[in-house]
């Protein structure tokens, strides 16, 4: 396998809090409890063998997504270089996106149930694009408010037009 | 120079309120008000008659004669009298309440009768002014003016104004939000009434003195024919064409032909409407920013101020490739109601040129990023057959993902600006200007890992123009990646776009 895309880095990459993993297994693990559930309806109903392939195989689906929580959740990352805020996410299909400060119209904080429970946030930010679509889960909370206060005074600061 | 404007216009932008033409409620819907009481009227007139002469009665039922049979005819009358003071009050009041003005800071427009709506825009913040001017309101010399501010539905709109007042305060808005308060020159609104109604009929779209020659792009009437019988929709009729007839040959049913009708008519208005909504197209480049106007009958002219061009896309269908055709669509941050040009959005800013045509609306769109030798730099974009050209383009491994166009398929960076080149049969070039560039990103997925490529995506307002690049190299598209986030910045501090004037 050919190596893995890396960006030189300028300023240290920050990671999204381990505690997120918990909220990433327990989250996916509802969402695919309740997927194979439906998919067993049909072979509940026909009694028929053969129906027991779908949630069989959407099951093997979610286990391997499960397994893979913990290094997709190290895979993410931010880094707040001097004039703009780089994300990366990814393992199989990796992205990475680079949003100038100035450019951000709006900074979100998201608490799910899951997130309060163990104290997470989730920062979402805005720009002019709809495709930019930047997300930072699993953030303490404290840390959170302090990074969207500070994103928000550099926005401000170098705020530019369209 | 000042005396030579009409006191008229001159008032308009001077941050007092100001009232539309008079004739706005007859443009806005008066005239089926007229059209029913021309029913009436008409109906009458053949009971009047009837009286009068006495002639013979039909056994047809008929409201007005079986009104005046039992005397409700003084009930009815007035009833019509106070509908019709009703609407006509009603109309007068909605347009004394329409009321805008013009401060140095926004455009502020209060309307309404018992639901009032007061908008205000910023002048800062405009992304393009419009003038629209319909056949009916040409004939009174009314135009609409619209004032279009990023984001849906978010446009200022003063329906209607008169003509010369329109244009007048389009120059007027623009010289205030470009950040000068150097003196309007003057033009000459010298004829009055019906005289200047005429002129303003027959004028060209676009004042002769009001651009530099040598940057104005006119369509030629053989080009615009040629691109629209030569457009995909063309091919898809040809191909229904073949199909029916094959149909009909093979079963002989040619009834079955005149279900056809509809359709062949539907398709010759839609030519017809395209073409004649692209006829006297024209684009020229103006300090204020870039203007286009089109129309034959129905007329619209829209200046787009410096800097609101997000993203710019130059492409070629394959069947304008023998002629040499190319059209230009943009991005922009705004959404005008009136559609554009040939009846497609108003982000097509050129429907049809040769490459010639393409490098001056290049220069007009892409001011201060368009030198002789990026301009050199992007016709290698448009027609090069790729190579060492400039360009980054895909390494050899690539072609099991791009087939024909690996060769082409690439990236280039200049100042203030990125361009994205794609494709050998579809041939596309896309230039996002660095200093509209809200984020980019970077990239990859198993399959591309595989092949050590990566994609790069720019991300600009949401437009027809979708800046994506795939199977470039890997390290290559890191330190793009790198160098485009640095130059986004840079442009960004630097950029001066909004106040055009102050620079």
């Amino acid at each position: 396998m050919t190596p893995r895309l890396h960006l030189p880095a300028t300023a240290e990459w920050r990671r999204v809090s381990p505690k997120y993993i918990v909220v990433d297994l327990v989250g996916n693990l509802i969402f695919g409890l309740i997927v194979v559930a439906g998919a067993s309806i049909p072979a509940f109903i026909t009694h028929n063998v053969f129906w027991w392939t779908l949630p069989a195989s959407l099951a093997v689906v979610f286990i391997i997504a499960l397994a893979l929580t913990p290094r997709r959740v190290r895979a993410m990352g931010y880094q707040l270089r001097d004039d703009d805020l780089v994300f990366r996410k990814g393992l199989m299909f990796q992205r990475f996106v680079a949003v100038p400060y100035g450019r951000m119209q709006l900074v979100d904080i998201n608490r799910g149930p899951l997130d309060r429970a163990v104290g997470l946030s989730e920062l979402k930010f805005v720009t002019a694009a709809a495709s930019t679509g930047v997300t930072i889960p699993g953030l303490p909370a404290e840390d959170a408010e302090e990074l969207r206060d500070r994103l928000v005074a550099l926005a401000e600061s170098r705020r530019a037009g369209l | 120079m000042t005396q030579s404007i009409s006191p008229a216009v001159l008032r308009l932008a001077d941050g007092e309120w100001h009232r539309l033409h008079p004739a706005t409620p007859l443009l806005k819907g008066g005239i089926a008000l007229i059209a029913i009481l021309g029913v009436i009227i008409v109906n009458l007139r053949d009971v009047v008659i009837n009286i009068v002469i006495g002639g013979g009665r039909n056994d047809e039922f008929d409201p007005f004669v079986w009104i005046i049979e039992h005397d409700y005819a003084g009930l009815i009358i007035l009833a019509i009298v106070g509908g019709l003071v009703l609407f006509i009050g009603g109309f007068y009041v909605s347009w004394r309440m329409h009321t805008f003005r013009i401060t140095d800071e926004q455009v502020e427009v209060r309307s309404g009768i018992l639901f009032r709506t007061n908008r205000r825009g910023r002048l800062d913040r405009i992304q393009g002014i419009n003038i629209v001017r319909p056949f009916l309101a040409r004939l009174v010399g009314a135009a609409r003016l619209e004032i279009s501010v990023a984001g849906q539905d978010a446009n200022v709109q003063l329906a209607y104004l008169g003509s010369a007042a329109a244009d007048e305060l389009r120059r007027e808005i623009l010289l205030l939000a470009s950040g000068t308060r150097a003196e309007p020159s003057g033009v000459s609104t010298g004829s009055t009434g019906a005289a200047r109604i005429i002129d303003d009929l027959l004028a060209p779209e676009l004042p002769v003195d009001a651009a530099a020659p040598e940057s104005v792009v006119q369509m030629h009437l053989g080009r615009l024919v040629g691109s629209i019988l030569l457009s995909s929709f063309t091919l898809v009729l040809i191909a229904a064409v073949v199909g029916v007839i094959v149909i009909t040959g093979t079963t002989r049913e040619y009834l079955f032909l005149f279900g056809f009708v509809p359709a062949i008519i539907g398709m010759a208005s839609y030519y017809v409407s395209k073409f004649t909504k692209s006829l006297r197209y024209s684009i020229a480049g103006t300090p204020d920013g870039i203007r286009v106007g089109f129309g034959l009958l129905s007329t619209s002219n829209e200046t787009l101020p410096p800097g609101r061009i997000h993203a710019v896309q130059v492409s070629q269908p394959i069947l304008w490739r023998p002629a040499g055709w190319w059209e230009i669509k943009i991005n922009r941050a705004s959404h005008s109601s009136a559609s554009g040009a040939a009846g497609q959005a108003n982000t097509t800013i050129l429907p049809v040129g040769n490459l010639a045509d393409v490098r001056k609306v290049l220069e007009l769109v892409l001011p201060g990023i368009v030198d002789p030798e990026a301009i050199e730099l992007l016709e290698r974009g448009l027609t090069s057959k790729g190579g060492d050209d400039g360009f980054t383009n895909s390494p050899r491994r690539a072609r099991v993902l791009r087939w024909f166009s690996w060769r082409r398929n690439g990236f280039a960076i200049v100042s203030g600006a990125v361009l994205f080149r794609r494709g050998a049969i579809w041939r596309e070039l896309t230039v996002v200007p660095a200093a509209r560039l809200q984020s980019v990103s970077l990239h990859q997925g198993p399959l591309l890992r595989r092949l050590r490529l990566a994609s790069l995506r720019l991300h600009t307002v949401a437009g027809p123009v979708t800046p994506a690049l795939g199977a470039i190299d890997a390290d290559a598209a890191v330190a793009a990646f790198d160098e485009i986030a640095g130059s986004a910045v840079s442009s960004a501090i630097s950029d001066t776009s909004h106040r055009w004037r102050t620079a």
